[in-house]
């Protein structure tokens, strides 16, 4: 009724592009010497195939492991790695391509068409599995012992039990170990790696300091987890006092000098990457970028929340404190945290 | 900007032909007088265009507003001068986000002589000694441990450098002597915070620079070190090489013989 519904086959000549192209003979058809030469060649790269192992060997026996050659475009790399590679490659590469070269140039080269066969089984086959299916259920009974056939239903439903119990091993809960670090009142801020607890007067304007809390390597020791240093890093940076637009609270600096978290709020890499000039704190992992000028606010990237700030002051001996843990948890978001 | 260049360089390279045949054997100690007057000279010609002709800094009326052409340089100190003017960051050849590290047109004399100028005007870091410099018996592995907690977040952990924000980058450090490790260390130039003697002794800097100079002599283990950047370099490198050289075989292997 309608013309685009589909036409019955054989009314159209199918189009002239359908069907195997006309056959050109390859040179190795025609011309024995260029079969001959194809056939030199195939050899010659078997013969390659043949010697790179013994090749390979020499090498391997002959290099000095601690040999040094400096390469164009590599530079100084190893010297029985670089050629004990570059013999196996050329010897693998050889074989196969002497092989496609073998069957490209002297292989028949005739187009043949294969017709797609029918995927399903034979009638008998099919007819032949239903009738084992059928002999087994008869056989084992499965359909005449009822309390066999409902008990055994019944311990495979009840077989996902083991699991339960063994998820509690996912715990325990981290309770509020989220949201405390190491840092309390009086706790001296000290240099990370070192341990050396800092002056103010120690920082000049445009630096910076990565700093640990001075309990982190008892903790440490005592828990044999870097567990509290996941959370405990801090960063010192020194600015001139009216470069600070604005804190996470009032006078948290020290004359200057500012604390921030090195945890990143994103994910929970170390950000140590300031830029004295433009006060920014990088992230070297996703960009995110927080302004440390003006209360570690997030300026790029993904970081949703700006980097945390540690009040700080000095202790009666002079050097850096702590005023008290951080007032918001550290680090990236987390599920509970609200 | 190439004009500039050269003509830099030729200035550069008749104050050093000048100053070569005339007071070469002077003492170049820092404070010395003779030093001071000469690196005032220097100074003069070659700086305060930019730093004003007391280092006290230069500003320029553009349309936008006073515009800084060059910092106070009162007490940055003769460290600073040395690293900048010895790594050939300075004279800068044209106003950019970061100064690069290029040709040295100063001779060693003439830097030491503007470091003695800049020292004279204030207090500031020194050049290092050689004995402080002398980094043999320091411990490598407090080295790297440091390395990895100051250094290698921004000139990456086999110090090939990285990029910054707004276009910065830190430089690599494989062409970095151990004296201007130190100095960059010291003053912090450009981007880069200050690590004072208090907070990285002078010590932990030794240990440092020998990780450094350790990390520079360190072999390829195989194949191509593309800049040790990490994942993304070898990866970019497969796909479009490695990826490429396969498309390759597997066009030669699939085009019918002629």
């Amino acid at each position: 009724m309608s013309e685009n519904l589909p036409q019955p086959a054989g009314r159209h000549a199918p189009p002239s592009t359908v069907g195997l192209p006309e056959h050109h003979p390859r040179r190795t058809d025609v011309d024995p010497r260029a079969a001959r030469r194809a056939e030199r060649q195939v050899s010659a790269l078997f013969v390659v195939g043949m010697l790179t192992p013994i090749a390979f060997w020499l090498e391997y026996v002959y290099i000095p492991r601690d040999k040094i050659v400096v390469v164009p475009f590599i530079g100084p790399t190893s010297a029985s790695n670089f050629w004990l590679g570059m013999t196996m490659g050329l010897g693998l590469f050889a074989v196969g391509a002497g092989a496609i070269h073998w069957a490209k140039k002297l292989m028949p080269a005739v187009e043949e068409v294969a017709e797609r066969h029918h995927l399903g089984g034979d009638p008998e086959d099919r007819d032949g599995a239903v009738e084992d299916f059928l002999d087994g259920t008869e056989n084992s009974g499965f359909l005449k012992y009822k309390m066999i056939r409902r008990t055994l239903i019944g311990a495979l439903a009840t077989t996902p039990l083991f699991a339960v119990p063994l998820l509690k091993d996912l715990g325990p809960m981290p309770g509020t170990m989220l949201r405390h670090t190491l840092w309390a009142k009086g706790v001296r801020i000290v240099t990370d790696p070192s341990l050396n607890p800092i002056r103010p007067e120690d920082i000049p304007f445009g630096g910076l300091v990565s700093c640990v809390p001075a309990n982190l390597k008892k903790v440490e020791d005592q828990a044999g987890t870097l567990n509290a240093r996941a959370k405990a890093p801090v960063v010192l940076v020194r600015l001139r006092p009216e470069e600070i637009v604005a804190q996470q609270g009032k006078n948290w600096d020290y004359q200057g000098i500012l604390c921030y978290s090195k945890i990143c709020t994103h994910v929970g890499c170390p950000t140590a990457l300031y830029e004295q000039k433009t006060h920014h704190l990088l992230c070297p992992c996703h960009q995110s970028t927080f302004d440390l000028a003006d209360a570690g606010k997030v300026v790029f990237g993904p970081a949703a929340r700006s980097m945390p700030q540690l009040a700080i002051t000095v202790d009666s001996d002079g050097y850096l404190v702590a005023r008290g843990d951080f007032t918001q948890p550290i680090g990236p978001s987390f599920w509970e945290r609200g | 900007m190439l004009l500039l260049v050269v003509g830099l360089t030729v200035t550069g390279g008749l104050y050093a032909a000048v100053t070569s045949s005339g007071s070469a054997s002077a003492s170049s100690t820092v404070g010395d007088p003779q030093q001071i007057t000469k690196g005032h000279a220097l100074f003069l010609e070659g700086c305060s265009s930019c730093h004003g002709l007391n280092a006290e800094g230069g500003t320029i009326n553009s349309p936008a507003g006073p515009t800084i052409t060059g910092p106070s340089l009162i007490g940055v100190g003769a460290a600073a001068v040395d690293f900048q003017v010895g790594t050939g960051r300075m004279p800068l050849s044209q106003p950019g986000v970061q100064a690069a590290a290029k040709q040295v047109i100063y001779s060693q004399n003439e830097i030491d002589a503007l470091s003695a100028y800049i020292a004279s005007l204030a207090p500031g870091p020194a050049i290092p000694t050689a004995d402080e410099l002398n980094y043999q018996n320091a411990d490598l592995a407090a080295g790297g441990e440091l390395f990895r907690t100051n250094c290698a977040q921004c000139h990456n952990f086999a110090g090939t450098g990285g990029a910054l924000g707004g276009g910065m980058y830190a430089p690599p450090l494989k062409d970095a002597t151990p004296r201007q490790i130190w100095e960059a260390m010291l003053t912090g130039p450009e981007s880069m915070p200050a690590f004072s003697n208090n907070t990285i002794t002078p010590a932990e800097k030794q240990q440092t620079i020998k990780y450094i100079e350790t990390l520079k002599t360190l072999p390829n283990p195989g194949g191509m070190a593309l800049g040790r950047l990490g994942p993304v370099s070898e990866g970019l490198f497969l796909w479009i090489v490695g990826l490429g050289v396969v498309l390759g075989v597997a066009v030669w292997v699939g085009a019918k013989s002629s």
